[in-house]
């Protein structure tokens, strides 16, 4: 086995890159200038990690992580000192009920909670189902509106399972929460988790003989921005979306793409009329169109789209990058970066006008997170 | 009657560093190798939980042997177990 990694030497100010693989993570540290990264990994040697998060709430510098092994089972770990000890090897904190008759396979998504509640955190999992733990990770539940909803017999797991991938709570009203998972599409609770609805109006399911069920949808990833947090974009499994009003409605915004299919995408941390995407050529060929490695982005809502591409190969690039595999940092001129499937990661430091090959050769990236230490 | 329960390196760290796991109940107490897990549990839970999912199942990739037998074929949770049994748990051959 590899050595045990030291963990990270940081600094506030300091910029962070959390990398999930399918055979462990890895995390890279860089100065402000972000021109220069040290890595520090594998940890968790031989799992896989779907799952990875810095919460800096409550001035935290707690970083999580969900190894899952192949073997036995998936653990969620925390470090408080960025990668140097991890705790919770001996709970397994995340199960299901036993009268659920569910069993976990996968921890897709680590969400901590509002600011305005630091010791609440969200969990997204396969078989789809939010989490919950009111007592800053220690311990979790699931959310039983959502575990006993009466269209859970109807979900039906896509090509990487039934996961729940995305969670965002609405920062101004603890009652409402986004959640979307694929394959089922986006729901919505206005009651703190007691009901959820679905909220697809407008969003096709390509795979369906019905492209516009009530839900069913094969949903790769929402974002949207704190400070205008009811409007959201969508990467859909053939569709590019936005809604204004929390996904009561859907408006197609697939506007200069070179194909609408994608599982990546997020949001800029300053610019709420900025998103990122890499798109796909199809579901049948699930690499960069042409062979060429770009990410799109949009500064007016999705109005437009534009090619970003200086630093990255534009030729034999065959590559995929997965639904969480793309982030932005919070600095001010923001950094965004992602992960493949072939084992790079890529970053940029100026908000995607050039990028850099951070490292090559690591395993399949699935999940790649961002940070600006506070 | 007692049941040894020999654990594979990597949950070693789970069970104080044990390589085995000596488990004794009383007549009837460890019939199967369903009882001497559920013992288990009670001494070692994390191991348990590496083990067996929620619903209370065997693990896809974890093996499990009663003397050389894989209880697999030979009842799995059900299998039966005689005093002194050996119960081997072993990851099973797969990843890429």
């Amino acid at each position: 086995m590899p050595d045990t990694p030291a963990g990270l030497e940081a600094r506030s100010g300091d910029a962070v890159i959390m990398v999930g693989t399918t055979k462990g993570a890895f995390l890279f540290r860089s100065g402000a200038a972000r021109d220069e990264w040290e890595m520090d990994g594998p940890h968790f040697p031989g799992e896989e990690v779907y799952a990875i998060a810095l919460d800096q709430r409550a001035g935290r510098r707690r970083m999580w992580a969900a190894p899952g092994s192949a073997f036995y089972g998936t653990t969620l770990r925390s470090s408080d000192d960025l990668g140097a000890t991890w705790s919770g090897k001996e709970a397994r904190s995340v199960k299901f009920p036993e009268a659920s008759d569910l069993s976990l396979a996968r921890i897709w998504q680590i969400r901590p909670g509002r600011d305005s509640e630091p010791e609440r955190m969200f969990l997204g999992v396969e078989p789809t189902c939010l989490f919950e733990s009111t007592d800053g990770g220690d311990t979790w539940a699931p959310v039983d509106g959502f575990l006993k909803h009466e269209h859970r017999p109807k979900w039906t797991p896509g090509a990487g399972g039934l996961c729940m991938h995305t969670i965002l709570p609405d920062p101004s009203s603890e009652a409402r929460m986004v959640v979307a998972f694929s394959t089922g599409g986006v729901y919505r609770t206005d009651d703190g988790g007691a009901t959820w609805r679905p909220r697809n109006h407008g969003v096709r399911a390509e795979f369906l003989p019905d492209k516009h069920p009530e839900f069913g949808q094969c949903v790769h990833k929402v974002v949207h921005h704190p400070s205008r947090p009811e409007r959201l974009f969508l990467q859909n499994h053939w569709g590019l979306y936005r809604s204004d009003n929390w996904g009561d409605s859907w408006q197609d915004i697939a506007n200069g793409v070179p194909s609408d299919f994608g599982f990546a995408m997020a949001m800029h941390p300053h610019d709420a009329d900025s998103v990122y995407i890499v798109p796909l050529e199809g579901d049948f060929f699930r690499c960069t169109p042409e062979a060429k490695l770009r990410v799109y982005r949009t500064r007016d809502g999705g109005a437009s789209w534009e090619a970003l591409s200086r630093g990255l190969p534009q030729e034999n690039a065959y590559e995929t990058v997965l639904r969480d595999a793309l982030d932005t940092d919070g600095a001010e001129t923001a950094g965004v970066y992602f992960g493949t499937r072939s084992g790079k990661v890529y970053a940029s430091a100026d908000e995607g006008a050039s990028w850099t090959l951070v490292r090559d050769g690591l395993p399949p990236v699935v999940c790649v997170k961002a940070a600006t230490l506070a | 009657m007692s049941v040894t329960v020999v654990l594979p390196s990597q949950l070693r760290e789970l069970a104080g560093g044990r390589s085995a796991v000596l488990l004794e109940g009383g007549v009837g107490g460890m019939g199967t190798v369903g009882d001497a897990l559920a013992a288990l549990r009670v001494a070692h839970p994390a191991v348990y939980d590496r083990l067996l999912t929620e619903r209370r199942e065997l693990r896809p990739h974890v093996n499990v042997f009663v003397g050389r037998e894989d209880i697999r074929w030979s009842g799995g949770l059900g299998t039966p177990l005689a005093d002194g049994s050996e119960v081997v748990i072993l990851p099973s051959v797969s990843g890429g």
